[in-house]
């Protein structure tokens, strides 16, 4: 190899681990199929055929249909439109708090470390999922809100692993370097530290994504996500739990959909980080 | 250790008043009274409702009346189901509650301990990588997913268990304890291979093997005890988990503990019964976060005479 920088050797290592490619595969498939939705559904996803109502897997409807006669194959797209939608952004806003968190904690360090760190402690002992569905009953169930509560929630870990990178980080030359140039703090942060600990991030926000998709799926199954006439894996699983007895195909088929994404994500994740950090793929 | 100990209890205590001052403004800014029901109800029984429950006074007067009251353990009446207060409830459903989860976290330390000390054993053969693939389903197969299946096939297709219920049938806690377990095998059989693969590496474990012990002396009585810190600092979160993962699992199979309680106070807006079981659900989290801790503390030898 004639580049041998951090990130191509790190590609190397995940194009030889089958399981992650297998995983990013599977990935790039349901993003396309979630962004292309609306043109390769075979049918609306309120499309009703009542006459029809729950009917079995057929040619004309590949997955069946659920009892009001819409079309299980088309509300698993667009339902993959709001799974992954809330995984990303949730994901994104846990990304975006819980990073400057750790870089300002890990940095400043000691008492403005200190007080920060305790407050992360103390939020971590705490019942979130009580707090997040609190929010929903209080505010209404509203997607936004959705974002900002599981994404005030995941950040937690985050601040706490880009901390422990920064405080490895700051006492190195190029640190003292930027900081005897009389670098301000931001630029401090965004040129020279962020940079160089993108590879735990990128690793930690593969493996949030699933733990989000979770924890929609569980709030939409009591019935406290997503409202109707929207759809996520979670609500398709929530409808299908409800009828199994007569139709299990409504269950079966939306949680095999969700299984598959999560297995996938796991995958790649888990690949990810051991193409990043070698040293700990033993283990 | 009793001054770590002391330590945590007197910063626990702060931490649940602010859960509980947090919790109760949280509610009062809710748009919409608990008597706003689908029937509209006429203007004096409201008030009278209104005077009854104390919703008349002042936030504040509100606020310091409800604080006296939790000092004294009385959280307060509830109020979609009259004559019914909210520590009488927690009372009725936390044994239901407590017994699931016991059994969930039983099933889930046999399980788990055994896959992840054999898979550790036998690392990089058959009998790593099989109970590392059934660990992978167990974190990717959500609990509410899990549940439904469990029921599909052995209440409904092979009619051996229940399908709901608790303590009503015979069997009928097997399913709900395996669903809300099976979960945490996954998690703790991950844990526990790792923390074996770190210690069975270490010069202790060479020396007792050098002194002639027994394979299963070695494991058991050194290689384990390590081994399994990270399994045990694990079982504080865990119980925060388990507490969400009743409320899906007593709701699925229809079971009267404090989770379905606590999801059908959410939807019925019962604010009282929603603000008494948050603060009590906290005050447990805190509770078992801190006795993990310390048990974990405990295990290692390190940190023991510290």
């Amino acid at each position: 190899m004639k580049n041998n920088s951090l990130w191509s050797d790190a590609l190397y290592r995940l194009r030889r681990n089958r399981a992650a490619m297998l995983g990013g595969f599977v990935l790039i498939i349901l993003v396309i199929c979630a962004l292309l939705a609306p043109w390769i559904a075979p049918y609306s996803y309120s499309f009703q055929d009542l006459n029809l109502g729950a009917s079995p897997p057929s040619s004309d409807h590949l997955l069946g249909t659920d009892i009001l006669g819409r079309d299980l194959l088309s509300r698993i797209l667009y339902g993959a439109r709001i799974s992954l939608l809330v995984g990303f952004v949730a994901t994104g806003v846990a990304l975006v708090i819980g990073v400057s968190w750790g870089i300002v904690a890990g940095y400043m360090g000691g008492r403005v470390d200190s007080i920060m760190m305790r407050i992360v402690d103390v939020m971590y002992g705490l019942p979130f999922i009580i707090f997040i569905i609190l929010l929903m009953v209080i505010f209404g169930r509203n997607l936004w809100l959705l974002f900002g509560a599981i994404g005030a929630v995941e950040w937690l870990t985050m601040a706490r692993i880009v901390r422990g990178q920064v405080i490895g980080l700051k006492n190195q030359e190029f640190v003292l370097a930027a900081q005897a140039m009389g670098v301000s703090n931001l630029s401090m942060f965004r040129r020279h530290l962020l940079p160089n600990i993108l590879g735990p991030i990128a690793v930690y926000a593969t493996l949030t994504i699933p733990q989000v998709m979770l924890l929609e799926g569980f709030l939409s199954f009591l019935g406290l996500g997503i409202q109707p006439p929207m759809s996520s894996w979670g609500t398709l699983i929530k409808d299908g739990v409800e009828s199994m007895e007569e139709y299990s195909w409504l269950l079966i088929y939306p949680g095999i959909t969700f299984t598959i994404t999560l297995f996938a994500l796991n995958f790649f994740g888990d690949g990810l980080r051991d193409a990043l950090d070698p040293k700990t793929s033993d283990n | 250790m009793i001054a770590i100990f002391l330590k945590r209890i007197l910063l626990a205590i702060p931490v649940l008043f602010a859960v509980a001052s947090i919790t109760f403004f949280l509610i009062k800014i809710a748009p919409g009274g608990p008597f706003d029901a689908d029937k509209a109800v006429s203007p004096q029984v409201l008030k009278n409702l209104n005077e009854a429950y104390n919703l008349d006074a002042s936030n504040w007067e509100q606020y310091v009346g409800y604080m006296t009251g939790l000092i004294q353990g009385n959280l307060g009446p509830s109020f979609r189901f009259p004559g019914r207060s909210v520590t009488e409830m927690i009372a009725t459903g936390l044994p239901v509650t407590f017994e699931l989860a016991f059994y969930a976290i039983l099933i889930a330390l046999v399980m788990g301990v055994f896959l992840g000390v054999l898979a550790a054993l036998k690392r990089n053969t058959f009998l790593d990588f099989i109970p590392m693939a059934i660990a992978m389903i167990g974190i990717c197969v959500p609990t509410f997913l899990m549940g439904p299946l469990l029921v599909l096939i052995f209440g409904i297709n092979l009619e051996l268990l229940p399908v709901s219920g608790w303590g009503q049938l015979p069997g009928d806690k097997i399913l709900p304890s395996l669903t809300l377990g099976f979960a945490y095998a996954a998690y703790i059989a991950r844990l526990s291979r790792g923390g074996m693969l770190e210690v069975l590496n270490q010069d202790f474990i060479r020396t007792a093997r050098a002194k002639g012990l027994t394979e299963r002396m070695v494991v058991i009585k050194h290689a384990m005890q390590g081994g399994l810190i990270p399994v045990v600092s694990f079982l504080g979160p865990a119980i925060a988990g388990l507490l969400a993962g009743s409320f899906v699992v007593e709701t699925i199979f229809q079971i009267p503990g404090l989770g379905r309680f606590y999801v059908e106070a959410a939807f019925n807006r019962d604010y009282t019964m929603i603000l008494g079981t948050t603060i009590f659900f906290s005050a447990m989290i805190v509770f078992f976060n801190l006795l993990s801790d310390l048990a974990a503390l405990w295990l290692n030898p390190r940190s023991r005479d510290a």
